[in-house]
């Protein structure tokens, strides 16, 4: 009738933990499946990227864009595993390998100049100019001992970001 | 399914939407009190914005007010359960074609009165009352008015939350009011056409971009007519699950009259009346209805607000929203009903691009 939770088997939601590394409860996850239910309107078995377009408060977002090739068809193992970098219980190293990876676009394992600079145009728009962006961008990377010509890798991002910590959380609640 | 129209939405969109952060979820504000000088690691720590936009992916206000929300199963005990089956052969096998034999037969003396009356006399109000009676008693409406009965007179619109096509009918029943609607396909725009047509009702096209100066005009032009029958206007656009209101569109409150608010709220005691049409059509919608033991709930007619001086048009949209949110026990949300059917303006984005920017510039200043 109303509770979705009888299409998940015991089965699929165990399936499911395993794939996201544990950082769901069993509650947690017939929850986010009712949530998938409701965006994956027309009953295909995975989300296409422009229904999280629908949802206001995502699209207002300034990193949306970035965020929806990363949500490109997910099937729900798929978007729970997603999700699971923003529970309580992933690690930090978790979350500052998702953190790498919204800036590397290219999945080349490599953060450049230019890809750090898109990121920072779609946090501050047209309320930065781009000449004003780089130079401040020139200038901390410098502090921090990397030139402009530097290229990143993850384990420059473990320690630019490990030391300060991240706290990327979201509220999971059970209905 | 709506056409999506992105471009000639997008500039109603923008009218239409104040001080949208004043209600958002503070969750995890970018400026949360960081201090010090700009380092690297502050500029590529995208960790809030990542975070607010996985929150808005996992619970968000706009998309809770579609949402139907299915009451408890109680037919679940080897007692009960029998009884509910029992009940659901009296619903569909009693009821239901009771129901559609009222139905029908009002239907049939409707018709039969009502084309030769049409084609002599504008408006006949009798009749159309005899039907509404007929269909509120095609799916045994208990309702309840509250407060006192609205007097009838010039210069004057009434407004009411949306739950489903059928909150028109129950308000009809009381008093005879012209409604604008949205123009639909099938059999419901048939019946647009022919009976809704002799009240006087309003048709508009939500994805046609013109529409909206061509509707602003007849609104005015109906409420300077003397003898029009009162307005009635559901200023959220669209229906919601009568848990939730959202946005009141101007439309209403800049015609310089007196706006009557009216609150509706459903008891789902024996059946959701909130029409999904994101998940169903209005005639599995209606059936749904007949098929059930009763459609029950509470009607309010509220004090008539006037603007006040100073007041925009937007701002008194709000307060005439609260006050109907607050009798009928509805959580407000920010979002524009719009939203359903097209894309959110671009332009959303830049209060919280601009609170970064500010925050970058600010922080570059400290040593």
């Amino acid at each position: 009738m109303g509770n979705s939770s009888s299409m998940l088997t015991q089965y699929d939601i165990e399936e499911v933990q395993k794939h996201s590394n544990g950082a769901f409860t069993q509650q947690e996850i017939v929850s986010l499946y009712s949530r998938f239910c409701q965006l994956d309107r027309k009953n295909c078995g995975f989300i296409p990227s422009d229904e999280f377009l629908t949802i206001p408060e995502f699209a207002l977002n300034p990193l949306s864009h970035t965020l929806l090739t990363m949500l490109d068809a997910l099937n729900f193992k798929d978007f729970v595993a997603f999700l699971s970098v923003f529970s309580p219980r992933a690690t930090l190293q978790h979350k500052i390998e998702f953190i790498f990876k919204v800036y590397d676009t290219d999945c080349n394992g490599k953060v450049t100049f230019r890809d750090i600079l898109r990121v920072l145009k779609d946090m501050s728009g047209q309320f930065m100019p781009e000449k004003q962006m780089e130079e401040i961008l020139t200038k901390v990377l410098e502090e921090a001992g990397y030139q402009k010509d530097s290229v990143l890798v993850l384990s420059d991002f473990m320690k630019i970001l490990g030391d300060k910590g991240v706290k990327m959380e979201v509220d999971f609640h059970v209905d | 399914m709506r056409k999506n129209n992105p471009k000639s939405q997008s500039t109603e969109l923008e009218l239409d939407q104040p001080n949208i952060e004043d209600y958002l979820p503070d969750g995890h504000p970018i400026h949360q009190e960081p201090r010090g000088k700009l380092r690297l690691c502050d500029l590529l720590d995208i960790s809030p914005t990542l975070s607010e936009a996985a929150g808005a992916i996992v619970d968000d206000s706009f998309l809770r007010c579609f949402k139907s929300i299915p009451s408890e199963p109680w037919n679940w005990n080897v007692y009960l359960f029998p009884l509910w089956c029992f009940g659901v052969v009296v619903r569909y096998f009693v009821l239901f074609p009771a129901r559609v034999l009222l139905l029908s037969f009002g239907w049939m003396i409707f018709l039969s009165a009502f084309i030769p009356v049409h084609l002599l006399l504008k408006r006949d109000n009798n009749l159309r009352k005899n039907i509404e009676v007929f269909f509120v008693a095609s799916w045994t409406g208990v309702v309840k008015y509250h407060g006192p009965r609205p007097s009838m007179r010039p210069k004057q619109v009434f407004v009411a939350n949306h739950t489903s096509m059928i909150d028109f009918i129950v308000l009809e029943q009381m008093t005879a009011f012209a409604v604008i609607m949205q123009k639909h396909p099938g059999w419901v725009g048939l019946l647009q056409n022919t009976i809704l047509e002799s009240v006087g009702c309003i048709w508009f096209n939500r994805t046609e971009a013109k529409d909206r100066e061509i509707v602003a005009r007849k609104l005015r032009e109906h409420v300077q007519g003397a003898d029009n029958n009162p307005l009635l206007i559901f200023p959220e656009g669209t229906c919601v699950n009568n848990h939730y209101s959202v946005m009141f569109k101007k439309g209403a409150f800049e015609l310089g009259c007196t706006v009557c608010p009216v609150a509706i709220k459903y008891n789902k005691i024996f059946v959701d009346a909130f029409w999904n049409s994101r998940k169903q059509s209005f005639t599995k919608h209606l059936l749904q209805l007949m098929t059930s033991w009763a459609v029950v709930c509470d009607v309010w007619y509220l004090e008539p607000q006037n603007q006040k001086p100073g007041e925009t048009s937007i701002e008194f949209a709000e307060r005439v929203r609260e006050i109907i949110s607050q009798r009928a026990g509805l959580k407000m949300v920010p979002w524009d009903g719009y939203l359903k059917y097209s894309r959110p303006s671009p332009k959303l984005k830049e209060g919280k691009q601009r609170d970064f920017a500010d925050l970058v510039l600010r922080r570059l200043e400290e040593k």
